[in-house]
């Protein structure tokens, strides 16, 4: 009886600190603005992501939503004409302060493309790119490990155990952007930034690197980009919707769903612009 | 009720047909094939034209008529006066060709004491059996008062008759072989002593003003070492200025400028680029005139835009999917390059080097500039010896007037065409083999 109770007590103190862990702001944007040489593509953007979440970005084509999420790891850098304003945090540190190092930055910061895009290398050293670079394993044992348990997590190792020096081009479509998202996952980030990832999926495809998605939610921070609302609603627990540079709403996913503020965020989920 | 709605189920009657030009269409179709079909035939036709007369003047080049001759190492005519053992220069300055007109005139049973039929053997036998004769007795002194059989080059004008070159028609005193000499080819050719063989002279001899005893030796030494040179300077120049041009710099007013005048300088005359060699490598640096080095660094000059060209093309090809794969990774950009965009691009930088390091092989204009229009003999031992190439041995050629050097002309341009295309074929092979699509 008394153990019972203490282990609801435990339960309790969990959940407590689960529901407080999911208030953690792990990045945070601060009227952020973003030119493309003399075009502004985004307007003083001010959106959290929290921690241990599934945060999607919605919004018509063209509104920004992309852009925002390569801010994030700062792949806009490699846009000669791009300009970053404002400011982007991750554990409370600017990631544009002149003291971070991209590279480290984005090994904290993994990132999953809209096609998926696997090196024309073996399903093995796609994976193994990442911690090589980075010195995370001290040897070829601990090498291994961190390729299987990166394929575990991404839920290929199943099928592509017996084919790890067979090219990760081979792969089909929906196995290779689960082998970008082990990729990803191989270098320990702690958010993973998914820019449509199933766009060029099947739906059987996408299915399951949804399911993983949640899965990932556990040890990760998501941020997705997508253009299917039923993506958002089935994956995400925080929606933000974009409209032409602007960040027009953000709240609960459940709330954005069924009784969004702002009128744009209704006619777009119901379909009616975008 | 059923037949009625079957009845309405007719097949829609045939609308009149509009007239929207398909004949024409198709017309204007056939007669562009027609075009292609047409430029196509005309440029293999030229093609074909040009192999064909290149070979059929050249292919005989490849083969080299001999007279094989017992030679008498005769003591009396190698060293009269027996001094060979203190002075050495005896046996270099010895009358060699005598003894093969010696063996000739055994051969032909011609009375030796009998000056007007010696004389008209004159002509007959290359001079070269000097060169000959005394390397066989420099390396074997012992061989001196013994008989060998040994293979004496026929003369030029001997050779091109054997090889029916020289027409019999033309009445004796137009023509450079006599009617005697001709007679004494017959039967020496009757008896097999006289007889066509590979001639493996042509690619090991050097400059030499006798035809039979020319050939492209140092011209291919120093082709050779131009194309190392060539591959040693341009190559990593090239590709390592492409590569900051296309992956490092920031695209300004600046690399425009220096993309422009990489385009321009592609389309340079080569002559220019052999002034530029000549003005500063050998009268400003001070390098050796004639010699390989020099031209090796000419050639560079000339194929670096090429190259770059070529690299910044395969750069650009490889799929911004796999930069972002690899800096969304953290790869520096460093090891983007490297590690991902180098590999992939390898084999159109390899083709682009091959095709620039082919039309460098065949360039003769600059090397004319630089002195490498030289009459070299000896191979040369390193880049800074004077030595010729390729080309300009074929433009060397080309300027003399016997018969027997047009023929080596044509049979240099075979060498150099079957070199050229060896290079294109590995290109094509090479782009094949490790072409990827995406």
């Amino acid at each position: 009886m008394n153990i019972m109770t203490e282990k609801s007590l435990d339960d309790a103190v969990n959940a407590e600190m689960n529901a407080r862990s999911n208030e953690i702001i792990k990045m945070r944007g601060d009227k952020v603005t973003v030119h493309y040489g003399d075009k502004q593509a985004l307007f003083g953007v001010d959106l959290d992501v929290r921690q241990n979440q599934v945060t999607a970005l919605i919004g018509p084509s063209g509104c920004g939503k992309s852009t925002f999420l390569r801010c994030l790891n700062r792949m806009n850098d490699t846009i000669d004409s791009a300009s970053v304003g404002g400011k982007i945090t991750l554990d409370n540190e600017d990631i544009y302060d002149p003291k971070i190092d991209v590279v480290e930055l984005r090994a904290r910061v993994g990132m999953v493309f809209q096609k998926p895009n696997p090196f024309p290398k073996s399903i093995y050293e796609n994976v193994a790119y990442g911690p090589r670079i980075h010195g995370l394993a001290k040897n070829k044992a601990e090498l291994d490990i961190i390729v299987e348990k990166s394929l575990q997590k991404a839920a290929l190792w199943n099928e592509a155990k017996d084919r790890l020096n067979e090219p990760g081009t081979g792969l089909s479509g929906g196995q290779q952007q689960r082998l970008c998202i082990a990729r990803a996952i191989a270098v320990s980030p702690e958010v993973i930034l998914m820019d449509e990832p199933c766009s060029a999926l099947d739906p059987i495809a996408t299915a399951k690197v949804e399911e993983l998605i949640d899965e990932l939610r556990e040890n990760y921070t998501i941020v997705i980009v997508t253009h299917s609302m039923q993506q958002a609603a089935r994956v995400s627990q925080r929606t933000a919707m974009f409209h032409l540079g602007y960040l027009v709403e953000e709240g609960a996913t459940d709330k954005m769903f069924t009784n969004p503020d702002d009128k744009r965020t209704q006619d777009y989920i119901t379909g009616r612009f975008g | 009720m059923t037949d009625i709605s079957l009845d309405t189920l007719t097949t829609s009657a045939a609308r009149p047909r509009r007239d929207i030009g398909i004949k024409k269409r198709y017309a204007a179709e056939r007669r562009f094939r027609l075009y292609g079909v047409l430029a196509i035939a005309v440029g293999l036709a030229f093609l074909g034209v040009m192999l064909t007369s290149i070979i059929s003047k050249g292919y005989t080049a490849f083969w080299q008529t001999t007279v094989t001759l017992a030679i008498n190492f005769d003591e009396k005519v190698i060293d009269p006066s027996n001094k060979r053992a203190t002075d050495p220069n005896v046996l270099i300055t010895a009358n060699y060709p005598k003894l093969a007109e010696a063996a000739l005139i055994e051969k032909l049973g011609i009375d030796p004491n009998d000056k007007a039929e010696v004389r008209k053997l004159k002509g007959f036998l290359s001079d070269s059996s000097r060169v000959q004769l005394r390397a066989i007795v420099a390396a074997d002194p012992s061989v001196i008062g013994t008989t060998r059989n040994v293979d004496i080059l026929a003369a030029a004008n001997m050779d091109s008759a054997f090889k029916g070159q020289i027409d019999l028609e033309v009445p004796e005193s137009r023509r450079k072989v006599s009617d005697q000499q001709v007679e004494w080819m017959n039967k020496l050719k009757a008896e097999g002593v006289m007889a066509e063989h590979f001639n493996t002279g042509l690619f090991s001899y050097g400059a030499s003003s006798r035809p039979e005893t020319s050939g492209v030796g140092v011209a291919l030494i120093g082709s050779f070492y131009m194309m190392v040179i060539v591959l040693l300077l341009a190559l990593p120049i090239g590709v390592a200025a492409s590569i900051y041009l296309e992956e490092f710099a920031k695209k300004s007013r600046f690399t425009d400028l220096i993309e422009v005048n990489i385009n321009n300088l592609a389309a340079v005359p080569s002559i220019v680029f052999g002034l530029l060699g000549l003005a500063v490598f050998i009268n400003f640096l001070g390098l050796p005139r004639s010699a390989s080095f020099v031209g090796g660094l000419v050639l560079t000059l000339m194929t670096l835009p090429t190259i770059i060209i070529a690299t910044r093309a395969a750069l650009a090809a490889v799929p911004p999917s796999i930069r972002s794969a690899a800096l969304g990774l953290g790869a520096s950009k460093m090891q983007m390059v490297f590690q991902h965009i180098l590999p992939l691009a390898a084999p159109g930088i390899l083709t682009g080097t091959i095709i620039g390091l082919a039309r460098a092989l065949g360039e003769t204009a600059p090397l004319l500039l630089i002195g490498m229009v030289a009459f070299v003999a000896d191979y040369p031992k390193t880049p800074f010896d004077p030595a010729t190439a390729l080309p300009v041995q074929i433009y060397m050629w080309a300027n003399e007037a016997e018969r027997a050097f047009v023929e080596r002309m044509s049979g240099a341009i075979i060498i150099l065409l079957i070199f050229l295309m060896a290079m294109n074929i590995v290109a094509i092979v090479l782009r094949r083999r490790f072409e990827r699509r995406w």
